[in-house]
């Protein structure tokens, strides 16, 4: 459980981070970024990943602010979840944003671990890349050509893969303030808390006149990537919000997925199930919250 | 750029300055190089919590950090507990002796230095908070209910010791 040797580079620029990527790239070096190292650590350690080098994003100044801007909120991608979780702006602002920080492993974790190093880690069965689908986030990459914006329902490719190039860096990611009146919740299951989703929900709702008018949700730890629920969300545009809209929204999201993953802890059936009763109960949860 | 880098941080209140592999993990950094087994190595993959330190205030999973990572920063770790002077156990220490906190003793280190930032930050935790915070330490003897008497214990006693 000791990860193998590697170059250890920390640049103290984002201009050198790209350049220095970007040789590493032409040598052929397997280079890996490291962020908080909450995710790539036990990849070390278990030798899951063995880099020829890491660079190391600590020593670069300006990528861990948390703001509001043009009406949307960027949060740096080296800002840990522990300030994401701490954050006014986040807390009132975009509510399902911070519950879901709330919900990423533990506080030891969530102090070091980084906002932006989910989003490119992107395991499937974590929180960030469902709640970037709903809220159609936009991730910020540097490269040697600049930076360029990849919407959410591009981003995420497949299993632990997403649309970064070998040579940028995930330098922020954006989403919108929730509207006024939106509900939303989140709810997963996991075996002990803190740990990575069996399966969750993520979603957004919106009533007008006693009707559902737009419903946004997404699963996670089912398939090789956070999945858009859209025959949950198409069955409920129009529907009056109560428990019977809410069941056939639950039975129509779980009979939508096509081959869900399944592992010694859950069955690719149980997770199927899993999803309908998470649909159904977070949308109870949101309905409570939306005006 | 090298395998080898020399990092220059603080360790309960001592300053070190070491060369180091860069694949080291501060949990063996610390154990190892600066002789400081307290802090314990259990899973070394970021489940069980047993090598939680605090780094710059924070509790961190030492296995989960890079030494260089840590260069500059100022490590707390539970041989930091004890009052230097007078040698007297912190009263998170003493609150796990008595309330019976531990059995073989092995997550206990991790256990302390997490309860020694849920009190700095919440004071007067509720036993719900207790376990959320506690959520990310693992212990094998199952000694839970007398952890969360440890720790119900230990805030008493430095909310009166604040007060006095």
């Amino acid at each position: 459980m000791k990860p193998a040797p590697f170059d250890y580079h920390a640049p103290t620029s984002l201009a050198e981070a790209v350049a220095l990527l970007a040789r590493l790239d032409d040598e052929g070096c397997d280079a890996k970024i490291l962020a908080g190292g909450q995710s790539l650590m036990p990849m070390l350690a278990m030798r899951v990943a063995r880099p020829e080098a890491l660079v190391d994003l600590r020593r670069v100044p300006g990528l861990d602010a948390i703001r509001l801007q043009d009406g949307y909120i960027a949060i740096g991608a080296m800002a840990s979840k522990r300030a994401a979780e701490l954050s006014e702006l986040v807390r009132e602002k975009q509510p399902l944003f911070h519950a879901a920080t709330r919900l990423v492993g533990h506080q030891q974790i969530r102090n070091r671990g980084s906002v932006g190093g989910s989003f490119a880690h992107a395991d499937p069965a974590s929180e960030y890349p469902a709640v970037a689908l709903i809220l159609d986030m936009q991730m910020v990459a540097t490269g040697p050509d600049g930076e360029r914006v990849i919407p959410a329902d591009e981003f995420f490719v497949t299993y632990m893969t997403t649309a970064l190039e070998a040579g940028e860096i995930l330098t922020e990611v954006r989403m919108p303030v929730l509207p006024t009146g939106s509900g939303w919740a989140i709810q997963e299951i996991t075996r002990r808390n803190g740990d990575l989703a069996l399966a969750g929900v993520a979603l957004t709702l919106r009533l007008e006149a006693g009707r559902c008018t737009d419903a946004r949700i997404a699963a996670f730890g089912v398939d090789a990537t956070a999945v858009r629920l859209t025959a949950a969300e198409d069955s409920l545009r129009g529907a009056v919000p109560n428990s019977e809209s809410f069941a056939r929204a639950g039975a129509t999201a779980a009979a939508s997925l096509g081959d869900p993953m399944s592992c010694i802890h859950a069955s690719a059936d149980y997770r199927r199930h899993l999803v309908g009763t998470l649909v159904e109960r977070a949308l109870a949860e949101a309905a409570a919250r939306a005006r | 750029m090298s395998t080898r880098q020399t990092i220059r941080l603080t360790v309960n209140g001592k300053p070190y300055e070491r060369e180091v592999e860069a694949r080291l993990t501060l949990a063996d950094f610390i154990r190892h190089e600066l002789h400081l087994g307290g802090t314990h190595v259990g899973c070394e993959h970021g489940i069980c919590g047993a090598c939680t330190i605090l780094i710059d205030g924070s509790s961190a999973r030492a296995c989960l950090t890079l030494a260089v990572q840590a260069d500059g920063a100022n490590i707390t770790t539970v041989e930091g507990l004890r009052n230097r002077e007078t040698g007297q156990l912190h009263p998170i220490q003493q609150a796990f002796v008595e309330a019976h906190g531990l059995q073989c003793g092995f997550c206990t280190p991790g256990f302390m230095m997490t309860t020694l930032e849920l009190l700095g930050e919440n004071p007067d935790p509720s036993d719900d908070e207790i376990k959320e915070a506690l959520g990310g330490n693992l212990c094998r003897c199952t000694g839970y209910q007398s952890i969360l008497d440890s720790v119900r214990l230990a805030a008493r006693r430095l909310q009166s010791a604040s007060a006095a």
